[in-house]
């Protein structure tokens, strides 16, 4: 077990885990959301399903992001690429790791309500678009935030 | 470059050439009638409301047959085909079939009825197959449903409610007295929510039964007819067979019709544009003999029009500049460049009044932060080709439609340049696949940097085109403060936020946090540092004692506003570390690709490797281009609308919608003219 716990690779792969995980829930969460409002319009409107479509797409970065820092990571501590870390290596890998896990989780999941509601804007108003698009682009920039501290983080260690 | 410049043109003119006119003016599409009298004694507005609902009811006529057409004979059309635009054509063929406009109308009528017709078969179908679907539980009977007995005998025919056993039927009769002994049920069927019972009993003996049966909750079947259960099935379904045939003789003469869905094309067009033209026409006041029409028109198609109407017509016509007070329609006028960008103006709102257009600078910065974004080559290419092909293609493609679409080949070539600068290709399909197909790896070195490798160095320069833009809102602002003589704005609002931030930017450069963050040491010479912060000073010092300035000689309140909108130095902040999305939108799109390289490459070289591999590719690559380059107009969009038109701009103008030819389905080629 103490092996185990000394073992930087744990740790890191642990970070990569969360990393992928939570902010993939994030914006699994927040695509259903969105989905479920951009269906109903469809089912009014099938005209502005391409409309409709990006907006159910928006909160769908965070997953992405996640995917992003995992695999950067994963180049780093010797899984695709790097060298093996040692536990205090490791155990900072799996810090840097959290902002995306978190911020990803979280934002996700209120990106993915907003776009509901935009996706309601475009519904009765569709030339508001441009509008409407930019309220979930709001929520992304804490994602974006997260991720920079992440990808920063992971490069510095 | 700029907003066009709005005249109000007024015109009287004869009623004899209202037509005319009218048509001329629908025909040149440069003025928006709008219609405003001082003194509006003496005129009348004619009733055309009934002209036009007529009018609108053939439009309605003509697009309804045309999609009974596309529902019985579609015309094929391709994916792509909606980008094709309103095809051309010449007047005369126009005029030719707008000739026989009743007999194509009546056609479109014939269409809507066969199409009804054809509903109502359809109807019937499914009543019939309602009856048999009713009769099924009958079949069992040998007597037809409305069978009421003998001479000395009733027969009830109905359902009880809910699965009854025999027992519990003749229960129902011993309930009452005994004297009903002559009675014989038949359970003929049973669900799960009736029992379908034939019952017979002596005449004498009727009223007593069915009096028992309807307090059970006993009714009679709903079809009733004269035949056995069977027989009735089966002259249904012959019904049935029948209205199908008919269904399909119908179906064949609306094939027979389908060779005139370019006339009823043409037709709806016609009636469109004279339901407009009698709109305006409505509006106009009148006297016995003139007409007055007044509107906006572009002060540059101003004279010409003006001319030509008074020359041909007769008329009247006068062109005076748009008062003070009044807020004119907007209408851009741009380069063939800034052009691209002015569906992402206009869905932000067009300028104001008194505001400048900025689709020309916007544009610029637009196709370059997209390009950063996206920043990979072979995906800059893809995007440029592919809408390069639409519009060479498409050529009569819709106008804004062909705007959008000759923004994102532009971002395509941005995209392809920072590709070329960071040395994107599919991510680093390069190395990948010469490195597992070919032994030995090659790379195509980054004409600048590496942003993965150096992610601090790309956050910097990210920072600093962000600095770039924002002050180029912010300039533009100065501009139109000072273009309005409004010095004292331009000071206040610009010129001090311009001198704290340019300061406090310098002070950070030399600073020990800026040279462990990036490892870049600056040192600049003494007398910068000093400057540096005698501008902050300035700025901060004129911001606070001046941004209250509307508040005069309040000083406490006027104070406390400054300091107020001091605080807006953290705005300031957070849309400069916004501009990060640079660098993480850009680190997205390699990491993604190599993800999926990466993937491709996990069988190693060879043939099933290879062919792996292309698949991988091929998928991966599509779906990353799709995730990023949506990610690049949002994002570009926001920073756009948010960092950058924060600065200075608010729209809200007026869009100007001229009286013109709004057709559906063609264009409709003007005469050239002597």
């Amino acid at each position: 077990m103490s092996e185990l716990l000394t073992n930087g690779t744990v740790w890191a792969l642990l970070g990569v885990a969360l990393a992928v995980s939570l902010s993939g829930c994030g914006s699994a969460y927040g695509v259903g959301i969105a989905g479920q409002a951009a269906a109903g319009v469809v089912t009014e409107d099938p005209g502005k399903f391409a409309k409709v479509l990006i907006m159910q797409l928006l909160p769908g970065t965070q997953g992405i992001y996640g995917l992003l820092v995992a695999f950067v990571t994963l180049s780093r501590i010797g899984i695709l690429g790097g060298t093996q870390p040692d536990v205090v290596t490791g155990l900072l890998t799996l810090a840097a790791c959290l902002p995306i896990a978190i911020v990803g989780l979280v934002s996700g999941i209120h990106q993915g309500k907003t776009s509901a509601a935009a996706i309601g804007i475009v519904a009765k108003k569709p030339d508001q678009f441009a509008k409407a698009m930019l309220f979930p682009a709001m929520v992304e920039t804490y994602a974006i935030l997260a991720l920079l501290i992440s990808i920063i983080a992971i490069f510095s260690i | 470059m700029s907003v066009l410049q709005m005249q109000r043109i007024n015109l009287c003119a004869l009623k004899k050439n209202r037509k005319a006119i009218l048509e001329r003016l629908q025909e040149t599409g440069a003025v928006e009638v709008d219609i405003r009298l001082e003194d509006d004694s003496g005129y009348v507005c004619e009733d055309v409301t009934s002209l036009r609902m007529t009018f609108e009811k053939n439009v309605r006529t003509a697009d309804r047959a045309l999609e009974v057409l596309q529902q019985y004979v579609p015309e094929k059309k391709g994916m792509l085909d909606s980008l094709a635009g309103k095809p051309l054509v010449d007047k005369d063929s126009f005029e030719k079939v707008v000739s026989c406009k009743e007999s194509y109308l009546q056609k479109a009528e014939t269409v809507i009825e066969l199409d009804k017709q054809i509903m109502a078969q359809r109807a019937n179908i499914q009543r019939l197959q309602n009856q048999i679907e009713s009769m099924i539980p009958w079949q069992g009977l040998s007597v037809p449903l409305n069978y009421s007995g003998t001479r000395k005998t009733s027969v009830f025919i109905g359902t009880l409610p809910g699965v009854r056993s025999l027992e519990s039927v003749y229960g129902i009769f011993a309930k009452d007295d005994s004297d009903t002994e002559a009675v014989d049920a038949e359970i003929v069927f049973q669900d799960k929510d009736f029992t379908y019972l034939a019952v017979i009993c002596l005449k004498k003996d009727a009223q007593k039964v069915e009096e028992a049966l309807r307090t059970a909750g006993f009714a009679r079947p709903a079809q009733m007819s004269d035949k056995m259960p069977g027989e009735c099935s089966e002259d249904f379904r012959q019904e049935i067979e029948i209205s199908k045939s008919e269904i399909e003789r119908l179906q064949k003469e609306i094939e027979q019709l389908a060779p005139e869905r370019q006339n009823f094309k043409w037709l709806s067009d016609y009636f469109r544009m004279r339901a407009d033209k009698y709109e305006v026409l409505g509006k106009l006041p009148q006297t016995k003999n003139t007409f007055v029409l007044s509107g906006y028109i572009p002060a540059v198609d101003g004279q010409k029009i003006k001319d030509e109407l008074s020359q041909k017509y007769e008329a009247v016509v006068e062109l005076e500049d748009i008062q003070e007070e009044e807020e004119a329609p907007v209408l851009l006028k741009n380069n063939h460049f800034a052009q691209a960008g002015e569906g992402v103006l206009a869905s932000f709102g067009l300028p104001a009044k008194g505001e400048i257009d900025p689709t020309c600078i916007m544009t610029v910065f637009y196709v370059f932060l997209f390009g950063l974004m996206l920043s990979d080559a072979a995906y800059g290419l893809i995007v440029a080709l592919a809408c390069g092909f639409l519009l060479k293609k498409y050529p009569r493609m819709e106008e804004n439609m062909r705007k959008s679409i000759r923004l994102f080949f532009f971002c395509g070539l941005s995209t392809l340049f920072w590709g070329i600068m960071f040395g994107g290709y599919f991510g680093d399909a390069v190395n990948v696949i010469s490195r597992t197909f070919f032994g030995h790896e090659v790379s195509i070195p980054a004409l600048w940097f590496v942003p993965l490798n150096e992610p601090m160095r790309m956050l910097l320069w990210s920072v600093i085109f962000g600095l770039i833009h924002m002050y180029t809102g912010l300039a533009i602002k100065a501009y139109m403060c000072i273009r309005d003589h409004r010095y004292a704005d331009a000071l206040c609002d610009v010129g001090f936020w311009f001198l704290l931030l340019t300061g406090l930017v310098l002070m950070l450069i030399p600073s020990s946090i800026f040279a462990s963050m990036f490892q870049i040491e600056v040192v600049f010479p003494e007398v910068v540092n000093t400057l540096s912060k005698a501008m902050a000073v300035i700025g901060a010092v004129g911001i606070v004692l001046m941004s209250g300035r509307a508040k005069k000689n309040k000083w406490g309140l006027r104070i406390a506003l400054g300091a107020y909108d001091l605080y807006n130095i953290t705005g300031w902040l957070s849309d400069a570390l916004s501009y990060s999305r640079l660098l993480a939108l850009g680190l997205a799109t390699g990491v993604i690709a190599s993800v999926f390289n990466q993937m491709g490459s996990m069988l190693g070289g060879g043939i099933v490797g290879a062919v792996i591999f292309i698949i991988v590719f091929l998928i991966g690559h599509t779906f990353n281009l799709a995730i990023n380059l949506l990610g690049a107009y949002v994002h570009t969009c926001r920073l756009q609308y948010v960092e950058f038109f924060g600065k200075f701009y608010e729209g809200g103008g007026k869009a100007f919608h001229p009286f013109r030819s709004n057709t559906k389905y063609v264009d409709i080629k003007e005469e050239t003219r002597a």
